[in-house]
């Protein structure tokens, strides 16, 4: 058996109104995938914060090869050897790809940057993580699946001992998925001790050796990565789940949203579908396929060149967020951190952004009924809160997507467009979320969801639409939905090119 | 301490220092804490904090006015031209005037929402437009108010200055915007995460329209205000006003990244710059080494909050 190269004893991290972490240990060998599981809010990022220097512990220690260490800042953590890709993502979107991965340590010459061999260094690390991406390109041009695997690449520039990933798979697609993996089993092989955290359970036997659960805080087990999935959920969540897509289909009615012929050029290209009230449509493909363009586009985020929307047979105005919205359209942005929240407010503010306008009488803001409002959805969806008062950003990663996806709740809308709705959303939670989909669909609603999540598109979907390029490829009725299935229309070639 | 009181001073931190600066000067001095000094200290924040009020709103947004002390000064010039030299009824001439503010906070927005431009560079501009106008209309030379008018700047009873008055009204004003209304909950969020707000349904462009607007509606008000005070509307008026009414927002907690401020902290900040300029005089400091005073107080102000901020993680 390989060496001890990490160890944490009874650590224990208070916040204001939180005790996040209370005792947590956890061992890391060399050459293993340490997976950490645990609900939204058990401290998972919090643990690791701790190990990277972004946070100082209360109580507690962290050894490394035996010796007690203090990681009080993000260079001691890179002494050490230690680096980590947060759940949140370190990227500056006005620099270029290659900038970013540089930052901190360009390549110089005479004292000046050497952007030649920046540009080199940074084809080599985007070529490792399998990303064909041109180094100039800026960083806020690109969507959360590619920046993603940036930071993945930014990690491994560094050549640590203990790389820790902090849901890194929360918005890849599978073939990303497969490619961070061999990436994961080489630095194991190679010696590399890995801290994984995810919320996909079927990858923790894919990749994983052991498995340490928290809860509430505290470490509850350690158990091997072969452990059965339902095992690992009582361990998480302290009860069983009996169904994880507990979809109820409903008998589709009148087509709600109808999109003909919609494109723009660079992006995608003659899309047309329609989802009918009482429907759930999953639009699958790869990333970069132009499912969130497309989704964006019908919302009015941004424009397209030809083709035409319309909701409940009125045509939509292009670009045209207000008139989109009073169409009754919602969309549930993939980019929390970037679209989604004001991470300086609060739970309630943000609960609050959608309905601010309906909220307000004579130009005066009902925020007392606001705050009613905001209390029964977060309680419907479980937010693991302090109070409505907590800022957003002090809230675990899982909880915040669920501010996102609660504010778009409380507005009455007949169509929603979900992008990724339950990324880093953990087993229990989703079920809920899961629940209220179907709720909104019994009750006349529809839902178009983007996710690249298979298992939860072909699992949630009454029919499955697959683009490619830019392009519907295909759709597949639920029964004919598989994995499989998806993802032979995923990659199909389609004619004629696209720009990247 | 218990975690309750702790949150409470961490939030006013700018009212325990304005606390702890009075009573630092009240032992100095016996004079400071006499009713008429402390009027006088209302009269002279008076017109900071209401033109503090407006660079609230758009502190909050994330942007900056720096044009609110030429817009008061344009403001003041334009009321005292129309009613003194033009003839026209004063309540007209002050509508006008108030309008006339509200024009350049337009503009302004209009440069930054639909022009794009940086806030910094559209108010800049706006700050020799508004002065250089208030110049041609005057001929560079002051107008004096008309008498009814020029009242604001008296006492009721001979003692409460109506300034004063004019102030924690214009302050109440602020303080309902940003807590009780559309305008000023957007505000917060646009400043925050504006591209969330879009997504959420805000008019992030018609939002930044009111915002200006309200500034330079406030900086109307503070122009009017200190031209009563001095029984005539001088073109000069007023420059450099705009750094001091910055300063009392950022004093009183605001950030200038946005999303952050509360009218009663600009209303503290206001007080703060006040009551030190009071003090340093009733010491007798000079007005040079009251300058440095004051720079050394912003960045002290400042930077007791970033570090508190990030100790609080
Ligand atoms: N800076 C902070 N201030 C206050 N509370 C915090 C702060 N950071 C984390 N917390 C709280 O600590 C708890 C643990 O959060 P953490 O982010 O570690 O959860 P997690 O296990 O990573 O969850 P997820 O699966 O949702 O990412 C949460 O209740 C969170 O609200
Ligand atoms: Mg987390």
């Amino acid at each position: 058996m390989s060496e001890e190269i990490l160890r944490v004893e009874g650590l224990r991290k208070r916040f204001p109104g939180v005790l996040a972490l209370d005792g947590v240990d956890l061992s890391l060998r060399t050459g293993e995938v340490h997976v950490l599981l645990g609900e939204n809010g058990a401290g998972k990022s919090t643990l690791i914060k701790m190990l990277s220097g972004a946070y100082h512990p209360d109580e507690g220690r962290i050894l490394l090869d035996g010796q007690p260490v203090e990681v009080r800042t993000a260079g001691d953590a890179q002494r050490l050897g230690i680096a980590t890709i947060y759940q949140e993502f370190n990227l500056v979107p006005e620099l270029t790809v290659g900038e970013n991965l540089a930052l901190g340590r360009p390549p110089r010459r005479f004292g000046f940057i050497d952007v030649k061999a920046m540009h080199r260094q940074a084809r080599e690390l985007l070529d490792r993580v399998g990303l064909d991406l041109d180094p100039r390109r800026r960083i806020g041009t690109l969507g959360i699946a590619r920046m993603q695997m940036v930071e993945i690449a930014k990690a491994l520039a560094l050549n640590a001992r203990v790389l820790i990933m902090d849901e890194p798979t929360a918005v890849l697609t599978t073939s990303e998925v497969d490619k961070l993996f061999s990436i994961v089993r080489q630095l194991r092989d190679e010696g590399v001790a890995i801290v994984f955290i995810t919320h996909h359970l079927e990858e923790i036997a894919q990749i994983g050796d052991r498995v340490t659960v928290l809860r509430d805080g505290r470490s509850v087990a350690e158990v091997p990565a072969n452990t059965a999935e339902d095992e690992l959920v009582r361990l998480m969540v302290g009860r069983p789940i009996d169904q994880q897509y507990p979809r109820e289909p409903e008998q589709p009615g009148r087509a709600l949203l109808k999109v003909s012929g919609l494109g723009r050029r660079g992006a995608f290209d003659d899309v047309s579908f329609e989802v009918r009230a009482g429907e759930v449509v999953g639009l699958a493909g790869l990333v970069g396929a132009g499912r969130t363009e497309v989704a964006r586009a019908i919302f009015g985020a941004d424009r397209y060149d030809t083709g035409e929307v319309t909701v409940d047979g009125r045509p939509l105005p292009a670009g045209d967020i207000h008139a989109a919205m009073a169409a009754g359209l919602g969309l549930v942005p993939e980019d929390r951190k970037g679209q989604g929240l004001v991470l300086g407010a609060d739970i309630a503010e943000n609960l609050g952004l959608v309905t601010l306008g309906d909220a307000s009488h004579g130009g005066f803001v009902d925020r007392s009924g606001q705050r009613k409002a905001a209390a029964k959805v977060a309680g419907q969806l479980g937010v693991r809160m302090s109070g409505l008062g907590q800022e957003v950003r002090t809230l675990s990663g899982g909880n915040q997507q669920k501010v996102v996806i609660g504010k778009w709740l409380l507005a009455d809308v007949s169509v929603l467009i979900l992008d990724e709705p339950t990324r880093g959303i953990d087993v229990g939670a989703k079920v809920e979320i899961y629940q209220l989909i179907n709720s909104l669909t019994a009750s006349g609603h529809a839902v178009l969801m983007i996710s690249s999540d298979l298992p939860e598109v072909i699992g949630m979907s009454d029919r499955v639409l697959v683009m490619a390029r830019g392009r519907l490829v295909g759709e597949l009725p639920a029964g004919e939905a598989t994995q499989d299935t998806v993802m032979a229309l995923a990659v199909t070639e389609v004619e004629g090119t696209r720009v990247q | 301490m218990s975690s309750r009181t702790k949150v409470w001073f961490s939030e006013n931190g700018a009212l325990v220092a304005l606390v702890v600066l009075a009573v630092a000067l009240s032992l100095l001095s016996s004079d400071f804490l006499s009713v008429s000094n402390l009027l006088n200290v209302g009269v002279q924040a008076a017109v900071t904090a209401i033109l503090a009020f407006g660079a609230t709103f758009v502190i909050i947004t994330a942007g900056i006015d720096l044009s609110v002390g030429s817009v008061a000064a344009l403001s003041a010039i334009t009321l005292a031209y129309l009613s003194t030299t033009s003839g026209l009824p004063w309540p007209l001439a002050t509508v006008i005037a108030l309008a006339v503010g509200v024009v350049c906070g337009l503009a302004n927005a209009a440069l930054i929402a639909y022009g794009k431009l940086p806030p910094f560079i559209a108010t800049l501009a706006m700050l020799g437009i508004a002065r250089g106008l208030a110049l041609v209309i005057s001929q560079g030379s002051p107008i004096a108010m008309p008498d009814a008018v020029s009242h604001v700047g008296d006492t009721i009873g001979g003692y409460l200055p109506i300034p004063v008055i004019v102030m924690v009204v214009m302050g109440l004003i602020a303080a309902v915007i940003l807590n009780r209304t559309y305008p000023g909950r957007a505000m917060y969020a646009i400043g925050g995460n504006e591209e969330a707000a879009r997504l959420s349904g805000i008019k992030v462009n018609r939002q930044k329209l009111v915002t200006y607007a309200l500034s330079g509606g406030f900086a109307a008000v503070a122009g009017i205000v200190l031209a009563s005070r001095l029984a005539s509307a001088q073109p000069q008026a007023a420059a450099g006003y705009e750094l001091d009414a910055i300063a009392a927002v950022v004093i009183g907690g605001a950030s200038l990244s946005g999303g952050k401020g509360r009218a009663f902290g600009t209303f503290v900040g206001a007080l703060i710059l006040a009551v030190l300029r009071n003090g340093l005089n009733l010491l007798s400091v000079s007005a040079f080494w009251q300058q440095v005073v004051i720079g050394v107080v912003i960045a002290l102000a400042v930077l007791v909050d970033t570090l508190r901020r990030r100790s609080s993680n």
